[in-house]
């Protein structure tokens, strides 16, 4: 049977169990005729026993599904192995090409030996699904009737409910969770790996990075070096410039908005800016690229600067732009949830909104500010498109903003895209830039988070 | 004191609506201003004010003087726009955008509501205390300094300590909190909070004060230093309180102003007002009829 076909047949099960639940209960209270204490709804009883019925035959066959696939492999792989049949192939294309056989026409197509492979795979995986069809079944209309037995008016039904319901939360969370300290092992794993073949001290201080690797001896500019100093500073030099423009631009507009702007402007100027965040960074990447870069490089050629067609000052600036409405929507919030009466406080003693703003709304608003702010900073430390396309790939040592730098996410980028081997230095490397990329971010968010937890114990 | 706390004590509690409903069923038309709304040396002159929230009106063509160097209170059921005239007197309702205010009024014979009127400078020289009290997050000092600092007051550090504490001693907090002038104001009690709002607002030596409901939010005892320290700021400040208890009103005010739906009913001495008003609305009112 289909698994969609079984999962429909288990609902119905369900939706019987839980009408059967619900009468029974419901019969027994009304024999019972006690009208005036309070009764658990004969409803909670239905879904008791629909969950208890459901929820193991679908984690059954969730696990006897996992298991099938190996499980017909190692029977197949034992039945070409016992028989005559040469399999002077991998054994995994092999068997790849038998599976891949769904259609009379493509069995046809298959050697005679491949076709009696195909019988027996064909042969083996009908029982199996048989089997596991029979057992979720099965198990599933056991449950049913042991339900059915089970549940009498004194089932602490809504409890249960309650329980299982918890315990759907808690999964779904936890799914979350695990997978954030899945990626987490995966690249610390990774990254030992790495730093087993180059020294961390070499990676972390080292002052280049070429992580060309030879493969043959011979090779020309294969020296792979590992220093990711160059990666770093290029990092925080584009962020510092994207910093510098979104942080006052940010503050500004966020202090026009919730302090100036009419309400009018302020329901149309907001979503406004806020649409910014929801640019693709690839369509800012090719702005900066074909129209910031060449500008700032014309513009440093007319004042007699030397500046690279590529330069971090060009992908700053456009990541600046970016990242303003994160200053801003957060700044406007925290500014925006300031009480009015310290607005009116510092105004009734006569104080213009421009020294109410410096001096009262911000201080109090300053630990929410700093929190957009990081966030902001670890967005831009985190963005890659951009850089990308308009600060070049070349791993320049330098805080010259007009000359091409690149950042920690650029040369994942270029270290993983394409053919590679996931076991040689350079691609390793990938690995322990983004645990130290994850650190960072990381840092700079608990710092925010505890930031902005500060700031709900300013006033009140 | 303990007059007064006990007293505040025995207040009944009133329902904290009034309006439409009970406007109907008193069928009392509404007539000229009763009392005397006019004084001789009037500090600030109201004439003709309309207050309008967008379409709705908040205040009808109320005329009143606030004499110099006195405490007037104004009483009247939530939302029969005491504390809206209140705020016309410093021009705060220009943070509302949808207000709308007519009218004149006058702070010294000058019409504050000209172009020409900075409302900055006017909120200086016309003072405010809230309802809640609302020390900005900052220390003791820098709240009650805050005034000063804005508009330049002191020529040093020494002067603008003695400015502070000076007007600490005046609110009555001084010896509270001349230990921690470092400590958030915020950390204050709620009494020692709104005190600490009003040493804040006569640091910037206003002529007048302006306090809307001032008490509300405060204990019996924390009322009660605030009503003594009231009257004790009449001697140098004209004060304009919005009150719910009438009880605080007998007590601290030499006038009361009675408004009702927006329109000023009836002035007059506060002893005349509490033992023989003149309107049946206020006399319905103090009574306890409705409120």
């Amino acid at each position: 049977m289909k698994i969609s076909a079984l999962i429909f047949l288990l609902l119905i099960f369900a939706a019987f169990s839980y009408f059967m639940a619900r009468q029974k209960v419901s019969t027994a209270y009304r024999q019972r005729k006690q009208k005036s204490k309070i009764l658990t709804l004969p409803k909670y009883f239905g879904y008791v026993a629909a969950l208890t019925a459901l929820l193991p035959a679908l984690l059954m066959l969730f696990f006897l599904q996992m298991a099938e696939e190996p499980y017909i492999n190692s029977e197949i792989s034992n039945y070409i192995v016992n028989s005559d049949i040469e399999a002077n192939e991998d054994l995994d294309l092999y068997l790849n090409d038998i599976k891949s056989a769904d259609t009379p026409e493509k069995v046809a197509a298959l050697t005679p030996e491949k076709q009696q492979v195909y019988q027996r795979y064909h042969e083996i995986e009908t029982t199996t699904n048989r089997t596991i069809t029979v057992i979720v079944l099965s198990l599933a209309i056991l449950l049913v009737i042991w339900g059915m037995r089970r549940i009498n008016t004194e089932t602490p039904a809504r409890r249960v409910f309650e329980k299982i319901i918890e315990g759907i939360l808690l999964l779904a969370a936890s799914i979350a969770i695990m997978t954030t300290v899945g990626i987490v092992f995966s690249v610390l794993f990774e990254s030992t790996r790495f730093f087993g073949e180059v020294p961390i001290m070499s990676f972390m201080f080292g002052t280049e990075w070429s992580p060309q690797t030879a493969i043959r001896a011979d090779q020309v500019g294969s020296s792979a070096a590992f220093g990711a100093v160059p990666l770093f500073v290029g990092t925080m030099l584009i962020s510092f410039i994207a910093l510098l423009v979104s942080v006052p631009l940010g503050l500004m507009s966020a202090i026009y908005l919730s302090e100036y702007a009419g309400s009018k402007i302020r329901a149309v100027a907001k979503p406004v800016l806020e649409i910014l965040a929801g640019i693709p960074t690839v369509v800012y990447g090719f702005f900066a690229a074909l129209t910031v870069a060449p500008f700032i490089r014309d513009l440093g050629q007319s004042m007699g600067l030397s500046v690279a067609s590529e330069s971090a000052l060009a992908a700053g600036l456009v990541m600046g732009i970016m990242i303003i409405p994160f200053v801003s929507s957060l700044s406007d919030d925290v500014l925006s949830a300031v009480p009015q009466n310290l607005r009116e406080g510092s105004l009734g003693l006569g104080a213009t909104r421009s020294e109410t703003i410096v001096k009262v709304l911000i201080p109090a608003a300053l630990p929410g500010i700093v929190g957009g702010v990081l966030l902001a900073a670890s967005r831009a430390i985190g963005e890659t498109m951009i850089v990308v396309m308009a600060a070049g790939l070349a791993a320049n040592l330098t805080v010259n903003p007009l000359e091409a730098v690149t950042t920690v996410t650029v040369q994942i980028v270029t270290l993983l895209t394409g053919d590679q081997e996931f076991d040689s230095a350079k691609t390793l490397a990938a690995f322990a830039l983004g645990l130290m990329l994850f650190v960072t971010t990381l840092i700079l968010n608990v710092i925010a988070l505890h930031v902005v937890r500060k700031y709900r114990e300013q006033y009140e | 004191m303990n007059e007064a706390v006990l007293n505040d004590l025995a207040e009944p509690n009133k329902p904290d609506h009034a309006g439409p409903e009970t406007e109907d069923s008193l069928n009392i038309e509404y007539t000229d201003t009763v009392g005397q709304p006019l004084c001789e040396e009037a500090k600030i002159r109201t004439k003709e004010v309309n207050v309008y929230y967008a379409d709705n009106q908040a205040i009808h063509n109320v005329s009143l003087d606030i004499g110099e160097n006195e405490v007037i209170a104004l009483i009247g059921p939530s939302g029969c726009g005491k504390s809206t005239y209140l705020r016309t007197l410093n021009r705060m309702n220009d943070t509302i955008d949808i207000c709308r205010v007519e009218g004149q009024i006058l702070l010294d014979g000058e019409d504050i509501y000209t172009k020409k009127q900075d409302p900055v400078l006017l909120r200086a020289r016309v003072g405010m205390v809230f309802q809640k009290p609302n020390p900005f997050p900052k220390s003791i000092y820098d709240n009650v300094a805050y005034g000063p600092r804005i508009h330049g007051l002191t020529r040093n550090k020494s002067e603008l300590d003695d400015l502070v504490e000076e007007s600490l001693t005046k609110a009555g907090l001084f010896q509270e909190v001349k230990d921690r002038l470092d400590a958030p104001g915020t950390g204050l009690s709620g009494g020692q909070q709104q005190r600490l709002c009003i040493a804040r607002t006569i640091a910037v030596q206003p002529e007048v004060i302006l306090m809307d409901e001032p008490a509300s939010a405060l204990d019996p005892i924390a009322t009660a230093k605030i009503e003594e320290l009231i009257n004790e700021l009449k001697e140098n400040f004209t004060i304009v309180i919005v009150t719910h208890s009438m009880q605080q009103a007998a007590r601290v005010s030499q006038r009361t102003a009675y408004f009702h739906m927006g329109r000023l009913i009836e002035v007059g001495e506060t002893d005349q007002i509490f033992t023989n008003p003149a309107h049946e609305l206020t006399e319905k009112y103090i009574t306890g009829r409705f409120g």
